[in-house]
């Protein structure tokens, strides 16, 4: 940024209109976070028709039958966990303290591998048993919400790979920086699809 | 270039240049913890009226959301982050809408028509 242009966009009195474009980082942060709240809609008509399937077992078993609450209870703290370490990774991050962002990002990436592991156990059971989603309107949706939860969190740990790689190739530049930044709040919003996740699915079972 | 300035508005999520960025992860893992423990416990405890316990699950939840959305995302309503706190409003407001519209919906179209086994018996 010019001498000018901060002086223009510094000043207090200078109306919004006239203080000319915000910075990269808050342009791309609210896209960013458009395109998280769009993500959420997604998620929400998912929990719209996981709400209204709920009862439909077809004869098969029901949710409470289903769900070992002591397991969804350590899924839940290692993605919590791993919300928190990610935001320790951005604070270094800014620190440009690479050591410690790659010390707090590797925790996060094997808590985040942990949490995929235990969904899939879980997701292998439960086929193996023969309530795969093929077997009710219930299963099928629940297999879609979770599934598609599942989902972006392994997308979310192969972006966390590939920022990793680009911290050590590109070094810790702005770009760089940037999509950090980008890949926390998508982690933290993983998370917050989460708590309805185990409210709704889990402990919400009948 | 990654400068900040405060007339034009913040980005979601932690502030570059807050240095009290640790303290807030770790009250807002606090909460979320205690919050995720109660929620667990309604769940299970027989303590609690059981007609209550959904509506306090999602009591919960909902703190639970706000707690990640204000300690981790960073989202307040402060003038410099109205873009963001609009944003929000608007993707809860939609949110609200897909899921309590349908459940509406779905227990109305339920509660009027016949029952799947009364059908079987009349086309037999």
């Amino acid at each position: 940024m010019s001498a000018g242009e901060q002086a223009l966009t510094a000043m207090p009195g200078v109306p919004l209109a006239l203080r000319g474009p915000a910075s990269v980082r808050v342009v791309a942060g609210f896209g960013f976070w458009l395109f998280l709240l769009s993500d959420v809609i997604l998620f929400a008509a998912l929990f719209a028709t996981y709400s209204v399937l709920s009862g439909s077992t077809a004869g098969g078993p029901s949710a409470a039958e289903l769900f070992d609450k002591r397991h969804v209870f350590l899924e839940t703290l290692c993605l919590l966990a791993s919300s928190v370490t990610c935001g320790f990774g951005l604070l270094a991050l800014h620190r440009t303290d690479a050591r410690a962002m790659y010390f707090w990002m590797a925790i996060t990436l094997v808590l985040g591998i942990s949490f995929l592991s235990m969904e899939g156990t879980e997701f292998a059971s439960m086929v193996a048993a023969g309530a795969g989603p093929t077997h009710s309107a219930f299963l099928s949706a629940f297999f879609t919400l979770v599934g598609t939860h599942g989902l972006h969190v392994s997308l979310g740990l192969v972006w966390l790979v590939v920022m990793l790689l680009q911290a050590a190739t590109l070094g810790l530049q702005p770009m760089v920086s940037r999509r950090f930044f980008c890949f926390a709040l998508f982690w933290h919003a993983l998370d917050i699809v989460w708590i309805g996740v185990f409210t709704i699915v889990y402990l919400g079972a009948k | 270039m990654d400068m900040q300035v405060q007339g034009q508005g913040q980005a979601p999520g932690v502030d570059p240049h807050d240095s009290q960025g640790a303290r807030s992860y770790l009250i807002g893992l606090m909460y979320a913890v205690a919050l995720t423990l109660a929620s667990f416990w309604a769940a299970t405890t027989p303590l609690v009226y059981a007609p209550a316990v959904p509506v306090l699950l999602a009591a919960l939840a909902i703190a639970q959301m706000g707690v990640h959305v204000s300690f981790f995302l960073h989202i307040s309503s402060a003038p410099d982050q109205a873009n963001n706190f609009l944003a929000l409003a608007f993707g809860v407001f939609v949110t609200a809408l897909i899921v309590f519209g349908s459940m509406m919906i779905m227990t109305n179209l339920n509660h009027n028509m016949m029952s799947m086994d009364e059908l079987m018996k009349m086309q037999r």
